[in-house]
Order: structure tokens, then sequence, then C-alpha cells
């Protein structure tokens, strides 16, 4: 049996907003049991059973996810070994974070078509399959090849190319000093070392948060539209939607309840939330508009504030306002085919750095404007419409992830004073991680670098 | 016209750096050996730098000293200057570098295989190999013996097929003028070895009464006495220094304004140089940007002034390396003696070998050192003697000692040699090795001499005196590891000139030992030991307890890769039937045939996929067999 535990996400990307890290191997449970608070351990709850509870960084014991875990102990389960699966709801963003917490831990990020592997390794699936298991590996495999190749064109690759060549010139400079220490070679300081990991670790960061655009061009940006009753968030709505071809979601069992519906504006997918609750409320009382306003903005990403051009501010718009203070907020000031009344400079003002925009929904102006200041608060104007260079493979962003932490050990061996060669062996995993999300890793080209870049001979 | 030469266990096939260690270890294992070469003042023969060791190839010298080898117990003898390098880092990137009295080198090397047992050191130039029915069954000479043996272990340097290139001068000739070995090489092609090229070159020598020392930098050797070997007790005190000077811009005109004149440019070398000690002229074209380059002068022995111009490898003409050589200062005046040349060498494509170096095509039949695709003393050495042990063991029906990645730094260069290959001089560097922090310089007697002990090579006394010292460390770390110190006030003096912070409650000895600033001189002032530990085990639990956190991280890598190198994988696996592996990766699997899981996955243009489905594969064998022997 393997001694590793092995862990991924065995969810497809971008489909649905729950997902599962799924974990294999003898200490599968220990390892989830390190990150999960429930009513009970993990180790104490029965095989075979699904349990409720959160996912906490064991650092600090903050919680981070509202999960269920299940619990199968071996050998009854598909691998034969101990297994957990922790779904998470919340989409790419929460699985993915739940994924690094558990390789930090310990286990390790599983090959593609290894939990099948495994599972025909411990005898669970018979002779007759072995095909059907090494057909699964090669083509698991080539999927993810292609995944690869798909980017190496990108952008992505040319960045992760670029951060491993700072890292291979950082270790070649490294190794040279080790290795010819006569040589006449400025010697890499830990100081050097320090400057180029902390940039090397930004990079990734950035590179990480392109996930984050990522999901959004699958998932759609979930967005709500707050205002006042009657200041046009029905008209805005339709108006999205008509333009853009929405795709309803209904809940089953009901007719009447759209919860959400998708739109495209623009190259950015829009997830509207509530939708049934604006359409319902347009003509509700002004103060329960602002308490629906404040339970809907909670899961969203962007706000769509609309105000009314023919009223001065009252106090609930100031609240909304407020409300919306720590979103991506687009400022929509409709009505202006009617009489100007509000304060447009203190509109500006309590906006700040937030876009604002002006419509005349009925009218059908403005609305140009509108989708593209939604466009331009999504691509913050360093990603063209229709580029794929995002991150968007959940090995990935758990290699990205685990490069950035090794970085980071390296980095605090530098603080803990820990001599240049120790600190070397971090910097090298991570140019190694990197590597692999290109798919290259090969070792000679370290010593390739060596001695293109440095001047060596008897 | 033939006679009968002799019989014999194993024969060895030159008396190079390989050569001589697997003559002695095939012999002190006790196998009857034969060690022929073709010029007996050429025994253990320094034909290029003066010295043994540095990173990496250090490491080796002291591997193969816990192995039962000879070149450190040789080098402890003869040199004239030795120092410790990279003492300002890690522990794991330490070497030792020693500059050898070229002369007593030999002289020493030859007497010790003179006296040894079962040795006959014998001059004779080997030009066929007796092979029946793919089994080596001896070698015949140019004078006409023929010597049966068991086991055959050729290590021909760069003698065979080799040329001297010079200018435009050329002609057929081993190293510094010696007799080439020809017709081996055409007999090595016809037995169906795949053959290649390669290059390698060595700076001009000049008369140290003719160079003006106060012009350069003195580079002296440590004040510490220091040895390779375990064993060694007497030191050499009365060393002599080297000197540094610089290239300038005068001399790197003159090679511009010569390079029509270099063979390296005329297209008259064809074989392959190795990147990492390229010539003068190829460092001057490629790094044009550098003002100036090194030149380190190291003498070649005591009772001569002869001087080693390192870092002026060259082939230029003649006459143009008198000039380069005026160019330099403290060199202005100099007398040449020996220009500097480059030489063309064969050497057989080393995948063909087994991790034993038993070559797959000739079972018996062994090679090491150049003649494997290596460049470097100490990376001969090392092969010769894996090639040795596995020669005699052979002979003795015994299984051949591999050692890993994790073992031994010669087991990287094994490793490499024979499941990548290699397209230039391999030179091992320390960034080859994964488990480098393991792998230390100052650990190579607790990581090999088991084994030594094993096979026979390392005596009872030795091995009693390893198992003391290894009791003594362990003992030492679980004191540390057991004593508190607390917060007095000599402990906040020591701190304090330390230069570490100020104790702020009490501590273990071992947490306090892993501060940067603390040495395992600083603990045992507040820790004291029963009695005072030897210096070197009290390095090991300074190291030990100090870098615990990263050697134990490469332990686990280490324990993973174990399992992975304790599948085996059968000699004659027939790759291309394989579907799910990929094609190109079956190729190489056929051509390699690693004999483990681990090595499958070190081929080159194998992925992780791949050796998913041959882990499958073998699997499903597995079960197959099962299943017939239960129908």
């Amino acid at each position: 049996m393997d001694i590793d535990t092995i862990a991924a996400i065995s969810t497809p990307m971008g489909e649905g907003a729950i997902g599962i890290v799924r974990v294999s191997g003898k200490d599968a449970i220990e390892v989830a049991d390190r990150l999960y608070k429930g009513k009970m351990t993990l180790s104490e709850v029965e095989s075979h059973t699904i349990n409720y509870g959160h996912i906490i960084e064991p650092s600090t014991g903050e919680v981070t996810e509202e999960v269920m875990v299940s619990v199968l102990k071996e050998p009854r389960t598909y691998t034969k070994e101990n297994m957990v699966e922790i779904n998470c709801h919340g989409g790419l963003t929460s699985v993915n974070r739940v994924l690094q917490l558990v390789l930090n831990e310990g286990a390790r990020l599983a090959e593609p078509g290894e939990f099948t592997k495994r599972a025909f390794m411990n005898g669970r699936i018979d002779l007759s399959q072995a095909e059907g298991v090494m057909d699964l590996i090669r083509a698991k495999t080539d999927r993810a090849m292609n995944v690869a190749m798909n980017q190496v064109e990108g952008k992505l690759s040319k960045r992760i190319q670029t951060l491993r060549q700072a890292l291979l010139e950082t270790v070649a400079h490294v190794e040279v000093n080790i290795d010819y220490p006569e040589y006449d070679a400025e010697e890499m300081t830990l100081e050097i070392l320090q400057e180029k990991g902390t940039f090397v670790m930004k990079e990734i960061d950035r590179l990480l948060q392109t996930a984050q655009q990522g999901k959004i061009l699958r998932e759609g940006l979930s967005t709500v539209i707050i205002g006042r009753p009657n200041v046009g968030k029905s008209s805005l709505l339709n108006s999205l939607v008509h333009e853009n071809k929405a795709i309803v979601t209904e809940i089953p069992g009901t007719t009447r309840d759209v919860i959400e519906e998708y739109v495209n504006v623009r190259g950015v997918p829009l997830r509207l939330l509530d939708t049934a609750g604006i359409r319902d409320t347009e003509d509700i009382v002004e103060k329960l508009g602002v308490e629906r306003s404040r339970k809907v903005i909670k899961d969203a990403e962007l706000v769509l504030l609309v105000l009314n051009h023919n009223e001065p501010l009252t106090e609930s718009d100031q609240e909304l306002f407020e409300l919306s203070d720590e979103h991506d907020t687009i400022i929509i000031v409709n009505k202006t085919d009617l009489v100007d009344n509000i304060d447009m400079s203190k509109v500006r003002n309590l906006a700040g750095e937030r876009p604002v925009v002006t419509t005349s929904l009925l009218m059908d102006e403005g609305v140009d404007e509108l989708e593209e200041a939604i466009r331009d608060l999504f691509f913050q104007g360093d990603l063209e419409t229709g580029d794929m260079s995002y991150v968007s493979n959940s090995r990935h962003i758990a290699l990205l992830n685990q490069a950035k932490k090794s970085v980071e050990d390296a980095l605090e061996a530098v603080e803990a004073g820990m001599p240049v060669d120790m600190v070397q062996i971090d910097i090298t995993k991570g140019w190694e991680l990197l590597g692999e999300v290109i798919g290259d890793s090969v070792h000679e080209s370290l010593i390739d670098q060596l001695f293109a870049q440095f001047c060596l001979g008897k | 016209m033939s006679y009968h030469g002799g019989e014999f266990d194993v024969i060895v096939i030159g008396a190079g750096h390989a050569g001589v260690e697997a003559g002695l270890a095939s012999a002190r294992m006790g196998a009857n050996t034969l060690m022929l070469t073709l010029n007996l003042d050429a025994v253990a023969y320094m034909p290029c730098n003066p010295s043994v060791g540095g990173p990496a190839k250090g490491i080796v010298v002291r591997e193969m000293d816990a192995l039962g080898g000879e070149m450190a117990r040789n080098i402890d003898k003869t040199h004239i200057q030795m120092r410790m390098l990279n003492t300002g880092k890690g522990p794991a990137v330490r070497a030792l570098r020693a500059q050898a009295d070229k002369f007593s080198y030999q002289h020493e090397m030859k007497q010790t295989i003179e006296e040894t047992e079962n040795l006959l050191l014998r001059q004779g130039m080997v030009e066929e190999l007796m092979v029946e029915d793919g089994e080596i069954k001896g070698v015949i000479t140019q004078t006409g013996a023929e010597y049966h043996a068991k086991a055959v272990v050729v290590t021909t340097g760069t003698y065979l097929r080799g040329k001297v290139i010079l200018g435009d001068l050329s002609y057929e000739s081993g190293p510094n003028n010696m007799q080439p070995s020809v017709n081996l090489s055409y007999n090595l092609k016809d037995l169906g070895f795949e053959m290649v090229r390669f290059k390698t070159g060595t700076p001009p020598r000049v008369n140290g009464q003719t160079i003006d020392y106060t012009q350069t930098e003195i580079q002296p050797g440590d004040d510490v006495p220091r040895a390779f070997s375990f064993e060694t007790t007497k030191f050499i005190t009365d060393q002599l220094p080297c000197w540094l000077t610089y290239t300038n811009g005068e001399t790197h005109d003159l090679i511009n304004n010569n390079l029509s004149r270099s063979p390296m440019y005329s297209g008259m070398i064809e074989g392959t140089g190795p990147r990492y000690c390229p010539s003068i002229e190829d460092k001057v074209v490629r790094f044009n940007d550098k003002p100036r380059h090194q030149i380190f002068l190291e003498p070649e022995g005591r009772n001569t002034k002869e001087v080693y111009v390192q870092g002026l490898s060259t082939s230029l003409p003649e006459d143009v390396q008198h000039n380069i050589l005026k160019t330099i200062p403290g060199l202005q005046n100099v007398r040449m003696m020996r220009p500097g040349y480059a030489i063309e060498y064969d050497a057989i494509v080393p995948t063909q070998l087994w991790p034993s170096l038993e070559t797959k095509k000739i079972s018996g039949l062994f090679t090491a050192g150049q003649i494997n695709g290596t460049s470097g003393y100490e990376e001969a050495a090392g092969q010769g003697l894996m090639a040795g042990i596995n020669a005699a063991r052979k002979v003795q029906h015994a299984e051949p000692m591999i050692l890993d990645r994790s073992d031994a730094y010669i087991g990287v260069l094994i490793d490499d040699l024979v499941t990548k290959g290699t397209n230039e001089p391999y030179r091992l560097l320390t960034s080859r090795a994964e488990y480098r922090l393991l792998l230390r310089h100052d650990n190579a007697d607790l990581r090999l001499t088991e084994k030594g002990y094993d096979i026979g090579l390392i005596s009872e006394e030795r091995y009693n005196r390893f198992i003391t010292k290894k009791e003594e460390i362990s003992a030492e770390i679980k004191r540390l590891e057991k004593t508190m110190i607390k917060v007095t006030d000599d402990a906040q003096e020591v701190m304090k000139q330390a230069g570490a912070a100020a104790l702020k409650e009490a501590y273990h000895a071992d947490v306090l030992l892993k501060r940067p600033e603390l040495t395992y001189a600083d603990i045992i002032k507040l820790a004291p030991a029963e009695k005072v530990l030897d210096a070197d085990v009290a390095e090991q639990v300074e190291i030990q307890v100090k870098y615990k956190g990263y050697i134990s991280k490469q332990l686990e890598q280490v324990g993973k890769l174990k399992k992975m190198e304790n599948k085996k994988l059968p000699e004659d696996l027939d790759y291309m039937s394989i579907k799910g592996i990929a094609m190109e990766a079956r190729q190489k699997l056929a051509e390699v045939r690693p004999l483990s899981m681990a090595q499958a996955s070190r081929v080159s243009g194998v992925n992780p996929a791949d050796v998913s489905v041959l882990h499958v594969y073998m699997e499903q064998g597995k079960l197959q067999k099962v299943g017939q022997t239960e129908a």
C-alpha cells in the first residue's frame, strides 16, 4: 500500500457551486481532523457517515469554511484506504482553500487518475479492468497536459516562466558560489535571496488572483441590485436580462421563485442574485427595501446601487452607500429623463473611487456606459476580454499555493539565520513546483543555467 | 604469435585513477587480479590539474575512503597543501581540496599496488577482449599474451583512440604524449558498443623560477591540519602556497586576434567538450563582457619547479601560448615548459551499463572512469572502486553492490550515467544531488563504513572505532535533549558573548543549540559532558541537532524513494508492448532497462503518468502469475 496520503478536488471545475476535496490514505482521517471542528472529531465518528462542521486554519484556529465531511474508513471505500470527502459550498475559492490546508497538513496532491490507480493496486478493481485503469491514467494525464499546453501560449505560462527564470538565476547563483567557491562571482547573500523570494511570492499571489478572475468567468460574478423602491431596479434588471439573454435558474418544484439569472455583460458573466426579490419588492415600503439589501449584499461580489436622479438623496440612500462600502460597487443615477433634483457632487463624494454612471433606463440611455463600467471594474485594465490567460485548473492553483509556501519557508529560513544552502532547498522546491504547473520540471536546466550564466573553467 | 599469459579472476585494463581503485578493491576482496597498463610510469598519473577534491568531488574521495578505497589515504600522504572550502556556508556543501605533489602521488600509489596481495601490476597494451556467447573470457595484448579471467574492468581514460590537438597540429596520442590505445576502441565497436567522441583540454605549464610572485596574490593552505581519510593520523604541516593572478584586455585581444588559428573555431575538433571547463578562448568569446579571468598558479610538486596555470586551458598554437602568458601580471618573463593542448578520445554511451557498471551486452565486462563519459580524477576513481568491487563480487557469485542517490555522491554519479547518459564529459556538482544535506563530507563514514565492512574492505579495528563514534554521537544528542539550561548569570553571559538574545526562560540544551549564533562549544559551557568528546563527534552532534528539521525532511523523502527503489523491475520487461505508456517513454525504457521503479522514473522522457501505468502493469502481471499458480 502507498504510504502517502493524497488529496485532490474531485468535482469538475466551474460546474456548480459545491466542491468536494477528496483525501485518501492511511492518515486521511488524521489529516482532516487537524482541520475540522464539529460535534465530534472525525476519528470518533462512525464510518460511512456525513458530518456537519467547520474547517479551521490550524495555526490560528480561525474558522474558514462551513462544510459537510464524509468519513469512510478502510477497507470498504473506493481506494480501500481511509477516505475523507470534504463538501464545501461557495465554489472554487473555498474548495481550493480547503485543499491547500489539507496539503499543508501533509497530504500530497494526487496525480491524475491516482485514486483509481490506488483502487486497483489495493485490489478494489479486478484484473480485467487493469487496461481500463491504464487508459484512464493516460487520458486524464493527456487532458491535464492539454490544459497546460493550451496555456503555454498564453500569458500565464509566460508569467510562470519569468518567475521560474528569476528563481533559476538565483539558484544558479547560489550553486556557483557552492561548486566554485573560488570563482570571482559576487556572493549570493541572504539579503539578495530575501529580495528575490519576496518578489516571487508577490508574483505568485498575483497569479492566484487571476484564479479569482477565472472563477468569475466560469461561475459568474455574484451581483446584487440595491436601491430604494421605485428608483428603477426592476428596469435595470430587465435591461440587463433582455439585452444579454439571461439563463434562468429556478428552484425545483416551484415555478415562481426565480432566484438567480445569468447574464453575460461584455465578457463578464454576472450571476444576478435574488431577482425574484427585486421583482416582488419594488412596491414595498422603503424601510424593508434597506433590510432586504442588507441581507443580499452579504454574498455579493458586485453591487449595483441605483439612485433616483429625480429626487434628493435620502437617509436610506446614505445607508445603502455605507452598506456597500466594502464591495465593488457601481453607482447608477437613473431617470435622467426627469428633472435634476439630486446633488451630483454629493453623490460623487459619497461614491469616492467607485464609478458613477448616469442612465435613463426608460429611454435606454447610459446602458453602454454602465456595461463598460462593469467590464472595466472586472478586468482592471490588465486583462483583455477573451484572453484565457488566467489560472483555471484546480491542480495549478494547488501547485501555485504549494510553490508560494516553499518560497515562504525559504524566507523564514533566511529570518532564522540558516545558511544559504539550506534556504536554497526550499527555493529549488518552489522552482520545481512552478515547473509542474507548465509541465516542465527538468533538473538538468539548472546545470545549463549555471554554465550559461557563469564563466567557469580550468 | 600469441601465448597463454595466465589465469585470473579479474583483469583491470588501465592504471589511472579508475584502474588503480578497481585493481586494489578487487585484490583486497580476495580476487586474483591482474592490472595491465600500457606504461608503468603512468600509474595514477594526473595529466591535468595537480589537485584532488573540491565541492562534490572531495565528498566522493571521503566516500571512497569509507568504502575502503585508496585515493584519500594516498593524497593525505602526498599533498603540498590542503584547504576546507565553503566554510562560510552550511555543512552540506563544505568540501576539502588538496593540491597534490603529482610525482609523489604516483610513486606512493604504485608502491601500494606493488605491495598488495593478489594483485599483479604489469605493463602491456590490451588490443582485444575475448568474448564467448556474450560472456567475457579474457584479454589479448599487443605482445600476444592471452590472459584469461572471469571478469574484466576497462578503464582506458583519454587513451582510447586519443588524439592531441594543438593549433593546426594534431596527432594520435594519449595524454601528455603517451601512446594511445587504438585497436581496443575498434574492438569495442566490433563487439557492438555504441561509442561517442569527447574532448577535454589542459593548460600550459611554466617554470616557477621565472614567475614574479610579487605581482600575484598568495593562496595559502589552512592552518588547521586536515585529512581526507578517516584513518589518517599523521598530518603534513609544511605546505606550499598557490598564487592568484588575472588575465586582462591585452590577453583577450591577443586571443581574439588569433581565433582563426584555434582548432576550436576552425572545425578541426569534432569531439564534444564540457561546458564547465571551457578553454580560455571559449571564455573570451562567450563571456566577452568579463574584463578579466582568474588564473591560479599551482605547483606540480615539491621536487619540481613546474607550475600548472589553472584557468588557461587552450588548444591555440604554441607560439600564441607563449605570447598569451606574457600578457599576464607575474608571468611577463615566464618560460613555458609544456604547451596546453586539447585531446579527443572515445567513450562508450553509458546507458549501455547496468548500475553495477557491468555492460548489458557482455556479462562480466565492466567499464569505469572516463570511458563512461565522465571527467575528473575523483569521478573516475569512484567508478573504478565500484567496478572493482562488483567485478570481484561477480567472480565470487555475490550480488552487486549498488549505491543509490541517497547513499552517496558515487550513487548519484553512476545513476545519472546509466539512467540518463551524458552528452558531454560529466562532472559531479553538488546540485546534481537531491539529498545534498544528507550526503555531507563530514558524515561519509557514518553513511558508508557499514557497507565497506560488509564487503570486506574495512578492517575489524576500523569498524569498531566507527561503531563507538556512532554510539557517542547518539548518546550525546540524547543527553542534550534531556538537559535543561536554566536562566542563570552564567547562561546569560554565554548568550551575550555569542551575540545571542538573552534567555527568557529555561530551555532544553538541544533547542538552544538550534539558535544560529550558538555552537556546541557554547552549549557545553552550560551543560558540560562527562568527558570531552572528539572534535569529529562534537561536529556531528552540532550538525545533527542544528539542522534536524531539514535533515528529517530529506530523510522522509528518502524513505519514499527507497520504497520505489525496492519495487524491482525485471531486466527483460517488454516495454514496447505496454500500450498505456507514451511511445517516446517506451523506447527510452527499453533502452535503459531500469532495475527499479525509482530508476524508471528518472529516465529522461518518462513522466509520472508513464510510471503510474508501469506500476499498474507490473501489478497486473503479479496478479496474473498468482492466478496461474492457483489454477
